[in-house]
């Protein structure tokens, strides 16, 4: 499975960006391979409007299985995502990647 | 005040709440007195100018801004779409392209940039435009629809329209949205004199020097009224000292002014020394455009 997160940093030890379209990074963590790899979405931060179908864009080409994040997409982006076959989990704001991910395996974050 | 020159006032502040309604539908109506004047209400986010007018609805429309429109049976998912648009309204996900209305400029970029004709551009209602007669008054408000992020394109459709229907009144008076936005931009930008109002609060201080800044980026000739006069502090009226801008007026802070504008009313009839303001911005924004201080 591959994991992604929306985060402030690039580490398991960063925190969770609760924000989705204006998220500063997103965190990838591969389960098979055990790779942690970020990519850096700061881009948007130019953008007035739009943020969050650029960043479903975005997550759409890195194909992850589940999404990890904070406050959960707005309107357009959730729009979006429903043509991505893919869980999202929130509510996993003020956590650290790692924390986050650890309350997703122990069934702790709600699934929207 | 027959003269040939249509004048153009838009009535603006940085700070929202500091009394554009107020002055707009007081000095409109004050007008119509005795000349025919047309108030404009473009702030279409929320447009509360018509609160203060019971009026006959003379005209109304439905305002529509193009957007594209995917047609799957001709796209080839080449990709220049979603790489155009500069506002992500339109995006690719694997087989669908995806448009976001809401989010469209209506530019056109992928409708003319597509090489298949696949999304045509088709038209989409943003809002709607009304028109209101109270005796020598005319009274046109637009409401952006719920959900549309683009007010622009509304505001300037509304503004062809005034400019269309009544060019042969002598005064038009617009009631800018707050702050220093696009919008603002887009409200101020035909008009020949700006009126910011302000309060002499710090926070009417901070985003009056905001909207100063705009107008001086646009050269529009600009004067200010300060609203609630007698509350807060004296640095507003130091600000406007030192940087050689001209208060139009101050409007003093009463109770009853408050009540009379909660209420719906209009205020200047009760009050003969605001009558007198008006009178003064008046003839400030006539002498000011119309030539008379060279």
């Amino acid at each position: 499975m591959k994991i992604a997160f929306t985060s402030e940093g690039t580490s398991w030890d960063s925190l969770i960006d609760p924000r989705f379209g204006r998220t500063e990074n997103i965190v990838l963590f591969d389960e098979e391979s055990k790779e942690l790899t970020a990519v850096d979405n700061s881009a948007v931060k130019n953008d007035a409007h739009g943020a969050g179908t650029a960043t479903a864009q975005k997550i759409f080409e890195l194909k992850p299985d589940v999404l990890i994040t904070g406050n959960g997409p707005g309107e357009n982006a959730a729009k979006a995502l429903k043509h991505i076959k893919m869980r999202i989990f929130v509510d996993a704001n003020d956590l650290t990647v790692q924390q986050a991910y650890n309350n997703y395996k122990s069934g702790n974050l709600r699934e929207v | 005040m027959t003269n040939p020159k249509p004048l153009k006032i838009a009535i603006a502040s940085g700070k929202g709440g500091t009394g554009k309604t107020t002055l707009s539908t007081n000095l409109a109506a004050f007008i119509a007195e005795q000349d025919e004047v047309v108030l404009v209400d473009l702030d279409v986010e929320e447009p509360n100018s018509g609160l203060f007018f019971n009026g006959i609805l003379t005209h109304e429309e439905d305002i529509f801004k193009m957007i594209p429109q995917w047609d799957e049976s001709k796209c080839t998912l080449c990709g220049i779409c979603p790489k155009v648009c500069n506002y992500h309204a339109v995006i690719q996900l694997g087989p669908t392209i995806l448009v976001f209305p809401e989010l469209c400029h209506s530019c056109y970029a992928c409708s003319e940039l597509c090489p298949v004709d696949a999304l045509p551009m088709i038209p989409k209602k943003t809002g709607t435009l009304r028109d209101f007669q109270i005796e020598k008054l005319h009274f046109v408000e637009s409401h952006l629809d719920i959900g549309e992020e683009q007010a622009v394109p509304l505001i300037s459709k509304t503004k062809k329209y005034v400019a269309r229907k009544y060019s042969h009144v002598s005064i038009t008076i617009f009631d800018s949205p707050p702050g220093t936005s696009c919008l603002v931009m887009e409200a101020t930008k035909d008009a020949d004199f700006v009126i910011l109002v302000t309060e002499p609060t710090p926070f009417g201080l901070h985003d009056l020097s905001l909207a100063v800044e705009t107008m001086r980026a646009l050269k529009k000739p600009f004067g200010v009224v300060v609203n609630r006069y007698g509350i807060g502090n004296d640095e507003v009226i130091h600000y406007c000292r030192e940087e050689n801008i001209s208060i139009l007026s101050k409007i003093p802070n009463k109770r009853k002014i408050a009540e009379l504008y909660s209420s719906g009313k209009l205020m200047y009839r009760d009050f003969p020394e605001v009558k007198h303001s008006l009178s003064d911005i008046l003839d400030y924004c006539i002498t000011a455009v119309r030539g008379g201080i060279a």
